[in-house]
């Protein structure tokens, strides 16, 4: 097929300009010497320097920080296990529950989760947050790892079986090898989604347990400030080496495969 | 260690997980839908002290007061042509995407797919942000805007905290959830189908009409539902970009929960929105596999 679709080139190319320019503009903005995102008036990395001495967002960037890694390494032990289960076995409600909270409105999970947590007295805070992300990175990693095992090459579980290993020798030695860049891509994606979660995180967190997007959040809604921009360039970049190492790992892994 | 056993252990940790941290909590909420408000907020008592001014036990009254009043009916309405409009345009600007993904030489396609992945994973917050600077009445682009329709005598018109301005950041937000169900669909077509209606003398028009967009019809259904559904329930899009009437259905299920604490009737829109949610997944899996 030798066309050329300079219609579908032109009207592609623009779509992309509209997914990154919103972005760029950010970035852009955060160096800019002016307190208004207005007009461009000169290079500078102040917004970055207030950034670093603001002690509100540092609490918040180490709360985010804390509760990205809690709820990512028991979200991959778990996530792992429900992916491995709903491979080997014929599993009815597992893949309903993990699948669920995934497909519906995040609000709907931040609510439910906010009521479940008073009437148990479970005071809100960084413990509330880091169980409600749990909930919800699970789904995520069972998803890659589950998509990682079905690539697997099953026999080669049968030959160590053949060859006197356990079932237990066979999955330590083959198939968890095998399958650890998907656990490596899933557990990053689960750090991220963490994060990064501003709708749950909302509804689950307590007076001291700010993270960076309810930073953000009150930032945007009260005043906005170059320092925003500078925030988030720091945490496009994040996301952005997270994203193509996992990706390097299990290629695939973003797109829900 | 017998199959089953191992199974259960395999199986049985994020089983119990996903069970207390969310079903139990779902119906925990539907439960509360049907009690009183509490006092001060919250939930009033399940089972009261005897107290005859006490509230308490279950009621409709959340459910009467929901469907007694027109708003809240209008309100679901309203979000649900916020949804679809968004679903639209997200399939008018991802279809071109995937079809350009498709056609490229494949050593290019991963990198170009990554380029739609890398925005919808940095994060939510920012990427509204970003409109508000670009649609906020200082920007260039406001100003050239009002500078366009100034000639024809409107305007100036605000951008910023109006109904378009919470379209563009849905649509945007939501994006890479059609393209990539599309783009996944779209390569698995084969080329010789269009090659063939080309000899046999059909325009490109034709065959887009009469074979691709038919062929790729599962991939639009599993797209529009992944970018439907989190619109229907979306609060914090309204919250930044919307203006003071802007409100969708959650904005109203925040301000019950958050603000005006009728933990009740908020349950009650949330039960309804689930019931939607679950609807429209069941109608996108039924015309998925009806082909």
């Amino acid at each position: 097929m030798k066309r050329k679709p300079w219609l579908l080139w032109t009207a592609g190319s623009l779509v992309y300009l509209f997914l990154y320019l919103p972005l760029v503009i950010v970035v852009v903005y955060s160096f800019n010497d002016s307190r208004l995102n207005a007009e461009w008036v000169g290079f500078t990395l102040k917004w970055y320097d207030v950034l670093f001495h603001d002690e509100q967002m540092l609490s918040a960037a180490w709360n985010s920080l804390v509760i990205g890694l809690m709820a990512s390494v028991v979200s991959t032990v778990l996530g792992t296990m429900a992916g491995y289960a709903m491979y080997r076995y014929d599993l009815k409600l597992l893949p309903v529950l993990v699948l669920t909270p995934i497909a519906i409105p995040e609000i709907l999970l931040g609510v439910s989760l906010l009521i479940f947590f008073v009437m148990l007295n479970i005071s809100l805070g960084m413990l509330s947050i880091v169980l409600a992300h749990i909930a919800f990175c699970v789904g995520f990693v069972a998803i890659v790892v589950r998509s990682r095992l079905s690539g697997m090459d099953e026999s080669l579980v049968e030959a160590a079986r053949d060859l006197g290993a356990t079932q237990w020798v066979a999955f330590r030695r083959v198939t968890l090898p095998l399958i650890m860049p998907g656990i490596i891509a899933g557990a990053l994606m689960a750090f991220t989604l963490s994060i990064d979660d501003f709708v749950i995180t909302f509804f689950t967190a307590g007076v001291d347990s700010t993270t960076l997007p309810l930073q953000i959040y009150s930032m945007i809604k009260i005043a906005v400030t170059p320092e925003v921009n500078a925030i988030s360039t720091l945490l496009m970049l994040l996301t952005l080496v997270l994203i193509v190492v996992a990706t390097r790992l299990a290629p695939g892994v973003f797109r829900g495969e | 260690m017998s199959t089953r056993a191992q199974k259960w252990l395999v199986s049985g940790p994020p089983l119990v997980y996903l069970l207390v941290f969310f079903a139990i909590p779902t119906l925990i909420m539907l439960l509360a839908s049907f009690q009183y408000p509490g006092e001060y907020g919250g939930l009033a008592p399940l089972f009261g002290t005897g107290d005859p001014d006490e509230l308490s036990g279950l009621t409709f009254e959340s459910y009467q007061r929901f469907f007694g009043d027109a708003i809240y009916l209008g309100l679901f309405f309203k979000s649900f042509l916020y949804a679809t409009a968004t679903t639209l345009f997200c399939l008018l600007l991802a279809y071109p995407l995937a079809l350009l993904i498709t056609r490229s030489p494949k050593k290019y396609r991963d990198l170009l797919v990554l380029l739609v992945i890398l925005p919808f994973w940095s994060n939510f917050l920012i990427r509204i942000y970003a409109w508000m600077i670009i649609l906020g009445p200082q920007s260039l682009f406001a100003k050239g805007f009002n500078g366009f329709v100034g000639l024809f005598g409107i305007g100036p018109l605000p951008l910023l905290f109006s109904p378009i301005a919470v379209l563009i950041g849905l649509v945007y937000v939501h994006l890479p959830f059609m393209v990539l169900p599309l783009y996944a669909n779209l390569e698995k077509h084969d080329p010789a189908l269009l090659d063939a209606a080309q000899d046999l003398g059909a325009s490109s028009w034709r065959r887009f009409w009469r074979i691709t967009f038919p062929l790729s019809l599962p991939g639009v259904y599993a797209g529009s539902a992944l970018v439907f559904i989190p619109a229907l329930g979306i609060f914090a899009i309204p919250d930044i970009l919307g203006g003071t009437d802007g409100i969708l259905v959650g904005n109203l299920i925040k301000q019950q929960f958050l603000d005006s604490r009728d933990w009740p009737f908020g349950s009650v829109l949330s039960m309804i929105l689930t019931l939607l949610a679950i609807l429209f997944v069941g109608l996108a899996a039924w015309f998925a596999r009806r082909k």
